[in-house]
């Protein structure tokens, strides 16, 4: 692992506080992090299952008979096409940027602290995607056409789709950004899930780690080829964490509708999004550290660390935020500039205001290192930060269509009970696959972890 | 401890990946063939209540479509004739045929013969056969040699695709007016010519977009 | 076995085909002849796996569908191919000639008969919507005695015996008679029964009119405005361009004179004076807003400015305001003698009417814009009190109702519904089972005018035959034909009654039928003379203290007889955008008094009785008074209809029909919720609606440009150039639309637009393709309100079009915006970025609760949409694809400007909609494009929208500047 080789002088200013604490073993990382998968399934674990799975439950209805009726069964009218459906598919894609921020970019820039937390991380991405999918799909009219939205070659039509059309290049940034990221976890996870396939006692244990860890024997060459691979499939997503909010963002910024038809867009929107993703990774983090007793894997240090980055991007959000403001004001044109004055004072006041509280003024606590440093009160302002981008993306869409040009055509959106229980099913079905990850697999990178550990005592 | 798997895994992992995959591209292959219209429409050829007989009416005996479907001309429909049609001759020919059973019913009763419909095309497709007759496409190129038919068959796909292929380039498909319902005519020379010197007269643009066929 | 046997009818079907035949030998050759005979347990276990391995190919394949030609062939009728008919529709003392488009045997469309002089082509909102009614599933299907199903033959036996003596006790009460043969029934039924009496009576009337005619010239007559002759109209609380009107020849004359192509081209000035905002307050220069009590003491007022009367105290009443705005008008009516108009509205007292005569003739309008013809002078609303009368006196034996619903719509103060019931025998004929029907002794289910024979006599005297489009549905008959029935007409059947009405040759009758006119029928011209004298001894109403109420027809339900019907209920009302319901409208002042809001509840009393109502607060209606539209809250009615509104009648009686002072008007708990079409009723300061003076224009032709400022249009992009063949564009002149709902009901006939129902109107999701935007400007005291009617624009840069993943919706060459709703997905992507907002889409299967009956009202050139896609405007761009073909055939290569009417343009009674080839620089559209009024909306975005609009112009006269 030449190219991770830390040179000792680096290592005092960045391995200080120490990223694992406690003096522990290589061994004892092993145990801790494989032992919780490996030991017997407390109740506790049932209990939340049962919960979040009956949630998920709950959105299969809801899906079920919206399919049965038609979007109607939602609030959204003329002129408010797009409402709940929207807001949660954009709120859970930017939760799923954390993750491979994390993973890739952190990596690159070799940032150690990141080991601990991107395995969840990753894991929670894909589960967060997953649930973002499930929107954009059943948002149409007609879902059982919805595989129009493909390219796929059909002799009786002879009929393209249109490829100038954002929503279109949703379908191609969304997929392959889950491609990808499904990949990157993978590949990480293979060192670890052969440590645990090596620790199975039970037969079948053994089978299904040994099968999922495609045969690693964490010889040399292994160690090489898995590097390269990593190090490829960090710079390929890289690029793919800017560039999947930028595309999703163009579904307003290339339409004619004020507040929409906007060019801060793209940076704004992926901001927002790792704001959100860092703030749904300590909501995680800060209980799984908590059940699973992780405080020396997971120290104070990893989490100050991200609090302040929700600290960074909450700060360019609020920038953001105002910066639209002016841009109205300043453009001169009218419509654009009542879309404003009615997102902060019309009908929607109320979600304009909760967003600013929650995305702009609450981060600003982390200003201060005690609150950065307890962790019941970034816990309690992590969960403001992803209400506050949920209505951030609430306000956008909403507050900008239900007044547009003509007054006569105005209208005013009100959510259907069906409308809040898919949601709530959505945050169902992303809880019961994060209680399944972090219960059979290691829910942090022991490999990596370990190699941090001993950069750390190579320094002592 | 020893291996978990005897190293001839390997190849049945690999082989069921191969199997699976080919699998899966053989089912999406098979489905993306059998689902065309291509294959799953053409060829279509229900029983009729009477066996009439296109190849003796038209083929043998000569007769011109436009005796029977005498609307093509005037309407969206080549509509299927009234039974009186049938009876303007077989009062007099075959006037105990048992085969003619059910027509000489409907004309007693004045109740319609349940014919069974061959060509079809989805409600939201609005063909016209004045616009197509008129234009100089003869019926041949959607029903086929009609006149060569004992039970009337659909010989053509009658999907989007294919009739995208005529508005996109009809001087091939298209003849003089006089000449749409000779369905053996044989051009003296290159049809196509003659199909761009028609358009050329006619002023012929097939629409291609959406509103030419969707209402 | 169950299964089995199902399995057995799908292989049946296909084991007729020569494939699957040879399939099952090369699939079973050793029983393949085993299999049709009955099935052995091994046979049938193959077949159910067959026909599982056949589902595959047997679902994609079609199921087999019949075509049913006819047996003998009709004449003329090409299957598929439309046929019009003329024939008439009836509103009370009006009638209109319609041309009806029926596909194969189904009348599926309305129009106007451009030859007949109350229709000039176009087509009332509730003309069009009849059409629905012939298809109302909660028709009476079958004739009924008491509870019991009976028949018409059982009718026929039991009115041979019943009808026997002199007629003493019996009753005809129908409603007004405007059909010759019905009158030559009518008269020989009296002639049969010397001691019968006839009865008729419509709720709303021309009562008053014919009474104030009787006090000015000492007989009765109908008056007929010039309207394309007056230079100057003073109209009071008359909306002779709405609801008020006998024809619609008055919007047709009123906006020729409101489109001015040129700056110099004369103009017509209307002045108004009403207490509710009617669509004529709309379209005024100037409007006064006055309770309808005061207004004939503002005439008499008139009379005197003009020195026609001696100075009274009436004047005393008026307010200076008030006061300087009569002195204008009376200068510009005085300045237009024989070229200036005064109309008194239906509600107004006999007086007010004879006052406006009297005016009329000093001004010399008699003649020029006003003419008359004879009248009978009966007096509807003392008829049916004497009938009351007669009932409680029980001297009524015998009661034939022939239409009409009395039992809800009579005056309240003849308790008409709880008399009936001293009457030994109601015979009842009647479109649909309803408060009257549910006390009638024998119920007959009445022909629907679309399915029967009938002649009727518009307004003016024209005279148009009503022919059928079809058979009567459920067996029903006309009112002559039940009156023939009982008197023993020696004709009995409607066409025979109709056809000896007229005789004459054959070749008339025929033309008369085509042309929708008989020709021969002429009512004579009479030259009245006014008798001040007698006018003046009248007293003027006694002014109301307190407030008053005052009772419209609904622009949706009109009496309540269209409360079924579905189009109507959901057509908003032009003024108020109210779907679905009927509220009490009241000026913002009277509401601060009252202390209510929109949607509170007030409890209304008057005379003893009183009604529960939620009040609507309506800009610019007149303070201190109530305006309370007829027809809703009706009891028994059809699925539609039912509970559907509030039920003022009640407070109705018959000695103030017009309307009458509350004793009482108080908040009262609860609320209720409105479905409207539109919730903002402001422009917010953008150039949308442009609106300029007679003034302006001739200061400065481009006055109009101005106000929407010059813009620097480029495009990034290489933009399509639309040059060749045709290139479709409308042009719609604001002057001219008087906001009424015509086009919006022909666009929702022509293209197959479905009923949503209040609740999801009021979620906003009502389907009408053509919106009319109503905008309200200035004061809420004191509003100017504005039309723009609104459907898609066609932009050549279309937002919706790039925006669609998968191209359902995209240019076609000529310039339309085509949708192609079997490629919809539904995203609703493209409704999000129409800055217009005109797209509307299919969020339930609307037509899932569709009755089988309502279905053959169906277009079949328009596609239906299904649930989950988007639909919107495309310029009728069926009309214009038949247009085409027909070139075509007929070898032309250009379309004749006007061969092609979109469905509102066709149906608009102003001529307001221009639609035409933008290519051809004679085209009437290209016309009026290049006039200075011209201007598109939201034409900064560069969306390049092919519909532009020509800005209103008011007149207003500069002394009330």
């Amino acid at each position: 692992m030449a190219d991770l080789a830390i040179r000792p002088q680096d290592m005092q200013q960045e391995l200080n506080p120490p990223l694992v604490t406690g003096g522990l073993s290589y061994r004892d990382i092993t145990e801790k992090v494989s032992g919780i998968c490996e030991s017997k399934t407390p109740r506790s674990w049932y209990i939340a299952i049962g919960v979040t799975g009956s949630l998920t439950a709950v959105l299969g209805l809801m899906l079920a008979y919206l399919v049965a009726n038609g979007i109607g069964v939602w609030g959204n009218n003329s002129p408010v096409g797009w409402a709940w459906d929207i807001t949660n598919f954009v709120f859970w894609i930017g939760i799923g940027h954390a993750g491979t921020l994390i993973s890739a970019i952190l990596f690159l820039f070799r940032q150690r602290w990141r080991t601990s937390i991107n395995r969840a991380a990753e894991a929670m991405t894909l589960f967060a995607v997953a649930c973002a999918g499930i929107f954009p799909l059943f948002h149409v009219g007609r879902p059982w056409r919805a595989y129009w939205l493909f390219p796929v070659p059909n002799t009786d039509l002879n009929m393209w789709q249109n490829f100038r059309s954002p929503l279109l290049w949703d379908v191609f940034a969304v997929s392959t950004y889950a491609t990808v990221s499904a990949l990157f976890w993978y590949v990480g996870l293979l060192p670890d899930l052969a440590t645990l396939r090596d620790r199975a006692r039970s037969k079948l244990r053994q089978w299904v780690f040994g099968f999922l860890s495609l045969g690693w024997r964490g010889s040399a060459r292994h160690w090489k080829h898995y590097e390269a691979a990593y190090l490829i499939l960090a710079g390929l997503s890289t690029p793919l964490v800017l560039s999947v909010h930028t595309i999703v963002s163009f579904d307003f910024a290339v339409s004619v509708i004020p507040g929409w038809h906007t060019t801060i867009f793209p940076p704004y929107f992926v901001a927002g999004a790792i704001f959100s993703g860092f703030a749904m990774v300590i909501t995680l983090m800060v209980i799984a550290r908590q059940v699973l007793r992780l405080e020396n894997l997971i120290t104070l240090k990893h989490l100050d660390n991200m609090c302040k980055i929700i600290l960074a991007t909450g700060s360019i959000v609020g920038y953001s935020y105002a910066v639209e403001f002016f841009t109205a004001f300043f453009s001169g044109n009218p419509y654009e500039r009542f879309t404003f004055l009615n997102r902060a004072t019309g009908p929607y006041a109320w979600a304009v205001w909760t967003m600013f509280t929650c995305n702009v003024f609450a981060p600003q606590l982390f200003w201060f290192k005690k609150i950065r440093t307890s962790v019941p009160a970034m816990f309690a302002i992590s969960i403001v930060v992803n209400i506050g981008m949920w209505f951030e993306r609430f306000v956008i869409i909403v507050t900008s269509l239900h007044r547009d040009y003509l007054p006569a055509s105005w209208g005013y959106f009100r959510p259907t009970v069906v409308d809040v229980l898919t949601f709530t099913g959505s945050i169902g079905l992303f809880l019961t696959l994060f209680l399944l990850f972090a219960r059979f697999l290691p829910i942090i990178a022991v490999s990596e972890v370990k190699s941090v550990l001993h950069a750390q005592n190579a320094g002592h | 401890m020893g291996a978990i798997f005897p190293k001839s895994a390997n190849g049945v992992v690999r082989l069921a990946a191969g199997a699976l995959l080919l699998a899966a591209g053989a089912s999406i292959g098979l489905y993306a063939y059998f689902s065309q219209p291509r294959v799953l429409d053409t060829g279509y050829t229900p029983v009729q209540p009477v066996p009439y007989s296109h190849k003796l009416h038209a083929g043998n005996l000569g007769m011109d479509c436009r005796y029977c479907h005498f609307t093509v001309e005037r309407a969206a429909y080549a509509a299927i004739p009234p039974t009186e049609v049938c009876m303007n001759c077989h009062v007099r020919v075959k006037p105990q045929s048992a085969q003619l059973q059910l027509v000489r019913e409907s004309y007693a009763r004045g109740e319609p013969v349940a014919w069974v419909k061959v060509h079809r095309l989805p409600d939201y497709v609005y063909f016209n056969h004045q616009a197509h007759v008129s234009a100089g496409v003869s019926c041949v190129s959607c029903h086929g040699r009609v006149d060569q038919m004992l039970e009337v068959k659909q010989v053509q796909p009658l999907s989007m695709a294919w009739c995208l292929e005529c508005h996109r380039n009809p001087a091939p498909h298209l003849r003089p007016v006089e000449l749409v319902t000779k369905l053996d005519w044989k051009p003296d020379r290159d049809p196509t010519q003659i199909g761009r010197e028609i358009m050329e007269a006619k002023h012929i643009a097939p629409p291609v977009n959406c509103s030419g066929c969707h209402r | 076995m169950k299964t089995g046997k199902r399995y057995w009818r799908s292989l049946g079907e296909l084991s007729d085909t020569p494939q699957f035949r040879e399939w099952l030998h090369r699939e079973f050759p050793e029983n393949a002849s085993e299999w049709t005979n009955h099935a052995s347990r091994r046979t049938m276990l193959r077949l159910m796996a067959a026909s599982f391995g056949l589902a595959g190919l047997a679902a994609c394949r079609r199921p087999t569908e019949h075509i049913f030609p006819l047996a003998k062939g009709v004449e003329d009728y090409v299957p598929g191919n439309p046929l019009f008919y003329s024939t008439a529709f009836a509103l009370g003392s009006a009638a209109f000639g319609l041309h009806v488009e029926t596909h194969d045997g189904r009348p599926t469309k309305i129009e106007g008969n451009p030859n007949h002089p109350a229709s000039l082509g176009a087509a009332s909102a509730f003309a069009q919507a009849s059409i629905l009614s012939l298809y109302d599933p909660d028709r009476t299907r079958s004739v009924r005695q008491g509870r019991r199903r009976s028949s018409w033959e059982a009718f026929g036996e039991f009115a041979k015996d019943y009808f026997r003596d002199d007629g003493d006790g019996l009753r005809f009460l129908s409603g007004e008679v405007i059909s010759p043969s019905l009158e030559a029934v009518q008269q020989h039924a009296l002639q049969r029964f010397p001691r019968a009496r006839w009865i008729e009576y419509e709720p709303v009337s021309q009562d008053q009119a014919i009474a104030g005619a009787e006090l000015a010239f000492g007989r009765a007559v109908r008056s007929h405005y010039q309207l394309e002759k007056a230079d100057v109209v003073l109209a009071l609380d008359c909306d002779f361009l709405g609801l008020d009107a006998p024809s619609l020849a008055y919007t047709r004359a009123f906006a020729s004179r409101r489109k001015v192509s040129a700056p110099k081209s004369e103009m017509n000035r209307l002045y108004a004076v009403e207490c509710n905002y009617s669509l004529t307050g709309a379209a005024a220069d100037h409007r006064l807003q006055m309770r309808a009590s005061k207004m004939a003491l503002f005439l008499a007022a008139l009379a005197a400015e003009l020195k026609l009367a001696p100075e009274m105290p009436a004047r005393a009443q008026l307010s200076d305001a008030e006061l300087r705005w009569l002195q204008a008008v009376a200068k510009d009516l005085a300045a237009h003698r024989g070229r200036s108009l005064i109309l008194a509205g239906p509600r107004q007292p006999a007086v007010a009417h004879a006052w406006a005569h009297a005016l009329n003739e000093l001004l010399g309008n008699f003649g020029t814009t006003v003419r008359f013809t004879a009248a009978e002078g009966k007096r509807q609303v003392e008829q049916i009190r004497e009938l009351a009368d007669e009932m409680a006196a029980g001297r009524v034996k015998t009661l034939v109702i022939l239409g009409g619903n009395p039992a809800y719509d009579a005056p309240a103060d003849l308790d008409f519904s709880s008399r009936l019931t001293k009457v030994r025998t109601v015979i009842r004929l009647g479109l649909e089972e309803d408060e009257t029907s549910a006390l009638a002794h024998w119920l007959l289910p009445e022909a629907h005018y679309l399915e029967s024979w009938g002649d009727v006599r518009a307004w003016d005297g024209a005279v148009t035959i009503q022919q059928p489009m079809v058979a009567p549905l459920f067996g029903g008959r006309t009112a002559a034909e039940v009156a023939a029935m009982i008197s023993g007409y020696p004709y009995q059947r409607a066409y025979d009654i109709v056809r000896n009405r007229w005789g004459g040759a054959e070749a008339a009758w025929r033309k008369a039928l085509h042309d929708g006119l008989i020709a021969t029928e002429q009512v004579e011209e009479v030259k009245p003379k006014t008798r001040l004298d007698r006018i003046l001894a009248t007293p003027l109403p006694p002014s109301v203290d307190g407030i008053e109420i005052v009772f419209q027809p609904d622009a949706s339900v009109w009496d309540g007889r269209f409360a079924n019907n579905g189009w109507l209920q959901e057509a908003p009302d032009p003024i108020t955008k109210l779907t679905w319901d009927n509220a009490a409208l009241l000026a913002p002042s009277t509401a601060r008094t009252l202390g209510v809001k929109s949607g509170d509840m007030l409890l209304i009393e008057s005379a003893g009785r009183q009604i529960r109502i939620p009040a609507m607060i309506l800009p610019g209606h007149a303070a201190g008074s109530i305006t309370l539209p007829l027809g809703y809250g009706r009891t028994k009615c059809g699925r539609v209809g039912r509970g559907v509104g509030f039920n003022v009648y009640p407070l109705r009686t018959s000695n103030a029909m017009g309307f009458a002072a509350a004793s009482s008007v108080r908040k009262i708990p609860g609320s209720h919720r409105f479905s409207l079409t539109q919730e903002h009723h402001s422009m917010e300061g953008r150039p949308i609606v442009l609106e300029t003076t007679m003034e302006e224009l001739r200061k400065d032709p481009r006055a109009v440009e101005k106000k929407t400022g010059r813009h620097e249009l480029f495009s990034l992009y290489k933009e399509p150039t639309y040059d060749q063949g045709n290139q479709w564009g409308m042009a719609i002149d604001l002057s001219a639309c008087t906001g009424c709902n015509a086009c919006l009901l022909a666009c929702q006939a022509e293209n197959n637009i479905p009923i949503v129902g209040k609740a999801q109107v009021a979620r906003g999701r009502e389907m009408h393709w053509i919106r009319l935007d109503r905008y309200f400007e200035g004061s809420d005291e004191e509003p100017s309100i504005v039309f723009q009617p609104m459907a898609c624009q066609q932009c050549e840069n279309a937002p919706c079009e790039n925006v669609c993943p998968v191209a359902a919706t995209s240019h076609s060459p000529e310039g339309l915006n085509d949708m192609a709703y079997n490629r919809c997905i539904g995203t609703r992507y493209c409704a999000n970025n129409c800055p217009y907002k005109v797209r509307r889409f299919n969020f339930l299967d609307w037509h899932k609760d569709l009755d089988a009956l309502q279905k053959n009202q169906y277009n079949p050139d328009v596609t239906v949409r299904m649930r989950g896609v988007m639909e919107k405007c495309n310029y009728c761009v069926q009309r214009i694809q038949e247009a085409k073909i027909k070139a075509k055939a007929e070898s032309r290569r250009a379309l004749r400007d006007g061969e092609i009417l979109t469905a509102c343009q066709q149906t608009c009674p102003a001529e307001a909609i221009v639609f035409g080839n933008l290519n051809d620089p004679n085209s009437k559209v290209s016309k009026l494009k290049k006039q200075a009024r011209n201007y598109q909306v939201l034409a900064e975005l560069n969306v390049k929208p092919r519909t532009s609009y020509l800005a209103k112009v008011r007149n207003p006269n500069p002394e009330l500047a």
